[in-house]
């Protein structure tokens, strides 16, 4: 993909992005981004903006989103050495562990952050979204925290496969509708979200769960999880000693990606998100967004997105629902336009694996979704010996219990 | 006459005959491809203009009806390509077609390719939901070169301000979208409709035309008192999925 951005421009935008001064005015990150949105939602996207503008960074909405993160999330989220995987590695790794935060992972930095700035925008009642259920369930405890209405779209085959947040979400009091449309994943939800969002954008505030859609989606969702790579950034230089050599997130939208590597972009660490490689390299087998997408629009933004000649969105493959979607934040797509972070995907099989690995040497379930970051980690330890690694533990794997029972845990015997 | 007019002039014909000008909406080869052409003369024969749906995988903007118009569709193999090469064998279909198309398809298909190809078939505007002016530039550009128009919504939310730009940038007509919401509304129309309409008619200098949630004759009869055309879109695509009429439906609609 680096050949949609001359040499030289991108080293320009790589510079603004670590400047700060990426989205610009029209909410591009370079080529991508963009505001692809029905006319009805024009005002709505615009107030909204306005609102970010005017909160975001103020020092009062600061403060009480600071203070929220601290006494109820319950951050900073610990950094955690890893002895028996660094041996069996050969390297030196280290967990940032978002699956520490409340509600199990780190879609409640952004679902929290949203909530906070609905109520202050007077919003009278929240939609949402969810693929995997964490960022429903986040979203339903904001809710429920500042006392807003709260209504999440799933598909149903997200439903079946995470069942167990469908019944959290409920009893966090969110009313969750099954999304029978589209391919009944992450991509219907959200189209269906829009579309509940355009027959009241007055009183709806949508608190969209990644780094992705319409200006100001993708830079909001940035600011707000960013937390995770600062904090890191800091345990590594406390803990280990120093910045990684390298650290890993995995990616479907790319919210928690985007909130590890963007205060990382300055350092002399090496990015890789991981996306997920499915069952095999065909379309509609995986969801490796970035590595065999083209660029086009998607629900709100131009980015890299998975497509036939034309230009149909193709439906995706993944066992971890939250992986499971045809698009990416715009960063992202500018992110490996410049070179700057590289993107490679894990396939199902090697998740597992490496989920089982994880269980076993360090006591750790981690999500389906997460997983998918440790393979590709222990894949690049063997040929990088010696390394210190930073990995992005986005989440816990709970959730993901009726999708392992179905699979032995003889897949990750060899880690025992 | 350059092809966006030729829609005005196709309203205003409607209008100066002491009727409300129709425009039935269906979506491309729904529900058998090879009906395509016939569905299509025959809603031609009983409106002024044809909107002319490209399916696509992802309509954010559209009800239940057009979802599962535009998702059957796809599944059938229709493509913009095989939507354009079958207007291309058909020649004139009696009325001028507008096609109301997401913008990934058309980015696919190439903006320049895109205007080329339907100034060859009869198409005279683009209706494009998810592209906001803001972002419209490069397409309109690529239309207006061939005198191709990209006709503008406008909502009950549209601010005043804004809904003089949009009016001021359509080609063709104004559409004037009835409700806050998707389309294929069922709940009626809204209360404070007459004032809204009556308000776009006032800025716009091309014909108003309405559309979202238009179902009957009672319907058309209230629109047509402040609009100068009525879309009827999802209300259509039923009756040609239920194998009826798609003309004798139209026709209908005036009948009092």
């Amino acid at each position: 993909m680096s050949s949609l951005i001359a040499a030289d421009e991108a080293q320009a935008l790589l510079k603004a992005m670590i400047a700060g001064n990426l989205p610009d005015a029209r909410g591009r990150f370079g080529p991508f981004g963009g505001r692809y949105i029905p006319e009805t939602l024009v005002p709505a996207f615009e107030r909204l903006e306005q609102g970010v503008a005017e909160h975001l960074h103020a020092e009062d909405f600061q403060a009480e989103f600071r203070k929220e993160l601290r006494e109820w999330v319950g951050r900073p989220t610990a950094l955690t050495h890893a002895p028996r995987l660094s041996e069996r590695w050969g390297a030196d790794v280290w967990l940032k562990r978002e699956d520490l935060a409340h509600t199990g992972a780190h879609k409640i930095n952004n679902a929290i952050g949203q909530a906070l700035l609905a109520k202050r925008l007077g919003a009278k009642r929240i939609i949402a979204e969810t693929g995997a259920g964490q960022h429903g369930v986040a979203t339903a405890a904001a809710c429920a925290r500042v006392g807003l209405p709260c209504t999440v779209y799933m598909g149903a085959v997200d439903i079946v496969r995470q069942a167990p947040n469908v019944d959290r979400m409920r009893r966090l009091g969110a009313d969750v509708v099954a999304v029978e449309s589209g391919d009944k994943t992450l991509r219907a939800a959200i189209d269906e979200a829009l579309r509940a969002w355009v027959t009241d954008p007055e009183g709806i505030y949508y608190i969209l769960g990644s780094a992705v859609g319409a200006h100001p989606y993708p830079y909001l969702v940035r600011e707000l999880q960013s937390v995770i790579g600062v904090e890191a950034r800091q345990q590594m230089l406390d803990q280990a000693g120093g910045l990684p050599d390298v650290a890993f997130a995995c990616v479907g939208g790319g919210s928690n990606a985007i909130g590890l590597f963007y205060p990382m972009l300055a350092d002399d660490v090496e990015l890789i998100g991981v996306e997920a490689g499915g069952t095999g390299d065909g379309l509609g087998q995986n969801a490796a967004t970035l590595a065999t997408g083209t660029p086009g629009i998607l629900q709100g933004s131009y980015t890299i997105i998975l497509q036939d000649d034309d230009g149909q969105v193709q439906e995706t493959h993944s066992i971890s629902a939250g992986l499971d979607y045809s698009g990416v934040g715009p960063e992202h797509a500018l992110l490996q336009a410049t070179g700057r972070v590289k993107y490679i995907s894990a396939k199902d099989d090697e998740a597992l694996d490496a989920l089982q690995e994880l269980c076993a040497t360090e006591g750790i379930l981690t999500a389906l979704e997460t997983a998918h970051a440790y393979a590709a980690a222990r894949d690049w330890a063997q040929e990088n010996p010696g390394k210190r690694i930073l990995i992005g533990n986005s989440g816990r794997g709970d959730k993901d219990m009726p999708i392992l029972t179905q699979h032995s845990v003889e897949a990750g015997k060899h880690a025992g | 006459m350059q092809a966006s007019e030729r829609i005005t002039a196709a309203i205003s014909a409607a209008n100066n005959g002491g009727r409300t000008a129709v425009i039935p909406f269906i979506t491309a080869g729904y529900p058998e491809p090879e009906d395509f052409i016939a569905t299509l003369r025959d809603v031609a024969s009983a409106g002024d203009v044809v909107e002319l749906g490209i399916p696509f995988s992802d309509p954010m903007a559209d009800g239940m009806t057009i979802q599962r118009s535009s998702y059957i569709a796809l599944q059938k193999g229709v493509s913009l390509k095989w939507i354009f090469d079958e207007l291309e064998q058909a020649g004139d279909i009696g009325a001028p077609l507008v096609m109301m198309s997401y913008l990934n398809p058309l980015l696919a298909f190439g903006y320049e390719a895109l205007a080329a190809r339907a100034l060859a078939t009869g198409v005279c505007a683009f209706i494009v939901p998810d592209l906001p002016f803001e972002e419209s530039e490069e397409l309109r550009a690529a239309l207006e070169a061939k005198g191709l128009g990209l006709i503008q919504l406008v909502t009950p939310a549209t601010p005043d301000e804004r809904m003089k730009t949009l009016c001021d940038a359509s080609r063709g007509f104004v559409y004037a979208v009835t409700i806050t919401g998707i389309t294929g509304g069922g709940a009626g129309l809204p209360k404070g409709l007459a004032a809204y309409l009556d308000k776009v008619v006032a800025i716009s200098s091309l014909p108003v035309c309405a559309g979202f949630g238009i179902r009957g004759a009672e319907d058309v009869a209230d629109v047509g008192k402040h609009a100068a055309g009525v879309i009827i879109g999802s209300a259509l695509v039923e009756v040609i999925e239920n194998g009826d009429s798609a003309s004798a439906f139209l026709n209908s609609l005036f009948a009092s």
